[in-house]
């Protein structure tokens, strides 16, 4: 049963929450989680073969949020109206337990240390007039040598599989000659080169660049994890993305950490059970717990806590703050407010290389996290001073399962016909012999590209909408065509006979039609100060303290690499503050 | 609301047989295959939303879009009209995952989806508004079009010039390609993709999910042939 007080409350079962429940129950304190969604466990979820019905799963979207409920508006520009994401389409957020992490891929990055620091990064090489008009720059506040432990921790309760290249200051192997320092390797090894990986590996190291395997929080071997959870070895079902996976092979709130959360009777997690609000005393400084609706019975129940934890998706926290007050909104025109700002999201093209006809590259074979990647033209590995644009990409193959449906309804366009026999011919072609490769890049943050609250559309509970206002910028265009460009002689390498180079073409509106990533951040971002970021280096709220708000709202930039290493590390990062500072004291961890 | 296991075809026979080792055996024994062939050949589906005029269209058009050639099936053999007949009685036809609140006010088309319809409905002002052009412009249902001219209609949907009374062609279009397309490519359990045709074609093992000895294999061809969630193999 509900308890009307605890300790802490956490809004959302997805990693973040999840995380956070873990290490405070850990702490002593008696925690509720509170999720939106259904209830899902991976025995019920996961079973196969209903697991990978493709129809059932990515196709008809099942463990995706329901738009119904609840959606965005999308506009590009502040002089237009913003209309509903009506369709899930351009992003894919979770619903229910374990969140997007129940159906992502499972590609498990650190940061690119200099990522951390951008801006000083940048000002450092290539001075202040380097950054153009308009964009907000900013460092994270936090380094990567503080957040070293917390990425080493995730990993292994993640059951990580990678490839170190340097291990306490000795190179130990054939991983990315970029990435930092690390404390210890990879809980388990590389997943082993697809095919089609292993030939852009060859063709990379050829053409000098330095090929590394992406790191997965697929398990290569058998795993326990650091909390006792059992994972299964991977098969390259290729089933990840948009899926549960059958065989506990990739990492999810629900096989590595909730299995035994739910064992302890300090925690209870309520699902169906949408939050409405963070309520806030009259000084609207301290908050005193929560409001939400249980989405079964219409019935809104408030829950009081003497700490609340924003673990929800990352637009869904930032909606969660400006329903509740916490902050001021961000305001474009005067350049004011810190809540919604730094809106970002990524900037990723996908190319299609042909193999001959005699070479299959059979890619229903796959792994979500598994592939070969560099990072010659990522963060700043490379000389931006003649290219006069910030940010960066990976470029990797990264073959994680291509099913029948989605193959067909992406085949054609683009002068080649979508249909009738021709279609066919080049459909199967296409499925048979070619492969993907990604550019995968960062998205820089701009003055009037911000989250806010819709004028007009409501959510079935009544409350605005979040409204996004965002477009692709000439830097972003600039860095994804550069990067695109470098594909083309690895391809050629790889004994392409024909090649699809995609990239971003100039004024073009960003489209909320096709799929392009769920990798959406910033809005509430941390930083050094009050001015110009919603969350201190801890991810507190500066204006309340007893809320910390973690997830990729926390992102001054979007980052070229996938997100979810990330948060998990300043979840850990942000726990540990909590538990060793912030319980045996409550307050603001950094005063200005 | 979930769709099931159970497709009504096969649901008597199945009922008996599900989780137990004869349902494994059954269902890689080439006799059940043909025994559910002749099955449906003695029954044909009866389409339960659409009625007989507009299912005449819906199989006139996905074999249009999805034609059977020298790749293999077409769109009929697969039974797609079949199965987006089964999908209109899905929350997925109702809308139920689409944000349907108003206003509805029109925009760029890069902002999506605008329109106050769900599949149901794009279906059967799409179908009578196809028709309407149809008699207008070549006399005929379109049924009854030469295939030259069936292409014609659909290449000037696809192309967004013509207006099917309250719903654009293009949108319409594009919603029969991509319940075509998913009719060629979902596990039968749904009812296209009759005798695994689709993944034939495309060389798609289906449900087999395990590929540990395949990861890298040199380019060489996947040797195993499909297996559906039921079992049926091809």
């Amino acid at each position: 049963m509900a308890k009307t007080h605890v300790d802490a409350i956490i809004v959302g079962a997805g990693w973040a929450g999840s995380i956070m429940a873990k290490e405070l129950t850990e702490a002593g304190l008696s925690v509720v989680m509170l999720e939106r969604g259904s209830e899902r466990t991976t025995p019920v979820e996961g079973a196969y073969p209903e697991s990978i019905d493709e129809l059932r799963g990515a196709v008809r979207k099942r463990l995706f949020q329901n738009l119904s409920q609840s959606t965005v508006t999308i506009r590009n520009t502040m002089d237009q109206t913003a209309l509903p994401y009506r369709q899930l389409a351009a992003f894919l957020p979770g619903e229910g337990v374990g969140g997007a992490g129940l159906h992502w891929s499972g590609v498990h990055f650190r940061v690119a240390p200099e990522d951390l620091r951008l801006r000083s990064s940048v000002i450092e090489r290539y001075g202040e007039k380097f950054i153009p008009e308009g964009m907000n720059l900013q460092d994270y506040g936090v380094t990567y040598e503080e957040l070293e432990p917390f990425f080493d921790k995730a990993e292994k309760v993640f059951g990580t599989s990678g490839e170190a290249y340097r291990v306490q200051g000795k190179i130990v192997g054939n991983g990315n000659v970029f990435s930092p320092d690390r404390s210890d390797n990879f809980p388990l090894p590389a997943m082993t080169d697809t095919f089609s990986a292993s030939i852009f590996r060859e063709a990379a190291k050829n053409a000098g660049y330095h090929p590394y395997a992406l790191p997965a929080a697929n398990a290569s071997r058998p795993y326990t994890n650091t909390y006792g959870c059992q994972m299964g070895p991977c098969n390259f079902c290729g089933y990840c993305s948009g899926y549960d996976c059958y065989l506990y092979s990739k990492a999810s709130p629900n096989v590595n950490i909730l299995p035994v959360l739910r064992q302890d009777p300090r925690f209870s997690l309520i699902p169906n059970a949408h939050v409405l609000r963070v309520d806030l005393d009259s000084t609207k400084t301290k908050a005193t717990g929560v409001t939400y609706i249980d989405t079964k019975t219409r019935k809104e129940i408030s829950l009081s806590a003497e700490l609340v934890i924003l673990g929800a998706f990352q637009f869904n926290n930032v909606h969660l703050m400006l329903m509740s007050g916490i902050g001021k909104p961000y305001d474009p025109v005067s350049n004011t407010g810190t809540i919604g700002r730094n809106f970002v999201y990524q900037t990723i093209t996908s190319s299609r290389v042909w193999l001959p006809s005699s070479t299959y590259t059979n890619q229903f074979v796959g792994a979500g996290g598994a592939g070969v990647a560099i990072d010659d033209f990522n963060s700043m590995n490379f000389d931006h001073g003649p290219l006069g644009f910030v940010g960066g990409s990976p470029i990797w193959v990264n073959q994680a399962g291509m099913k029948p449906i989605a193959a067909a309804t992406g085949a054609g366009g683009g002068g080649t016909p979508r249909w009738g026999s021709a279609y066919k011919d080049a459909l199967i072609n296409t499925y048979k012999h070619s492969l993907g490769i990604d550019a995968h890049g960062s998205n820089m943050a701009y003055r009037d590209v911000y989250l806010d609250l819709d004028p007009t559309w409501k959510d079935v509970y009544g409350q605005p909408l979040l409204r996004m206002t965002f477009t692709w910028k000439d830097n972003d265009i600039r860095m994804n065509q550069y990067v695109v460009s470098k594909i083309e002689p690895i391809a050629r390498a790889m004994g392409a006979t024909k090649m699809n180079l995609v990239h971003l073409n100039a004024e073009q509106p960003f489209d909320t039609r096709n799929y392009q990533t769920t990798h959406l951040g910033g809005g509430a971002i941390m930083g050094d100060h009050p001015q110009t970021s919603a969350l201190n280096r801890y991810l507190q709220s500066w204006d309340v303290s007893n809320v910390f708000v973690i997830g990729s709202n926390a992102f001054p930039q979007g980052m070229g690499y996938n997100p979810t290493g990330m948060v998990a590390a300043l979840a850990y990062w942000a726990a540990h503050h909590i538990r060793t500072i912030y319980l045996k004291s409550p307050g603001p961890l950094v005063k200005i | 609301m979930e769709p099931t296991l159970n497709r009504p075809l096969r649901r008597n026979f199945m009922k008996g047989l599900l989780g137990s080792t004869s349902f494994w055996l059954a269902s890689g024994n080439a006799h059940w295959a043909e025994a559910l062939a002749a099955e449906a050949a003695a029954h044909p589906y009866q389409p339960v939303f659409f009625n007989g005029p507009e299912y005449q269209f819906l199989e006139a058009a996905c074999e249009r879009l999805f034609p059977g050639d020298h790749n293999g099936p077409g769109a009929k053999a697969l039974g797609v009209a079949e199965f987006i007949d089964r999908q209109m009685q899905t929350p997925y036809a109702h809308g139920e995952n689409w944000y349907m609140s108003g206003p509805f006010q029109q925009g760029p088309a890069n902002l999506g989806y605008q329109l106050p319809f769900v599949p149901r409905d794009l279906y059967r002002k799409g179908i009578t508004g196809v028709e309407h052009y149809a008699r207008q412009q070549y006399g005929k249902d379109f049924a009854a079009l030469s295939a030259l001219h069936q292409d014609e209609l659909l290449t000037a949907l696809e192309g967004g010039s013509v207006q099917l009374g309250e719903i654009p062609g293009r949108v319409f279009f594009e919603q029969l390609r991509t319940n075509t397309l998913e009719g060629a490519f979902a596990d039968p359990l749904y009812g296209g993709n009759r005798g695994l045709g689709g993944w034939l074609m495309l060389g798609f093992p289906g449900a087999r999910a395990d590929f540990m000895d395949w990861v890298n294999q040199e380019g060489a061809s996947y040797p195993i042939g499909p297996v559906s969630i039921s079992g049926e193999t091809a």
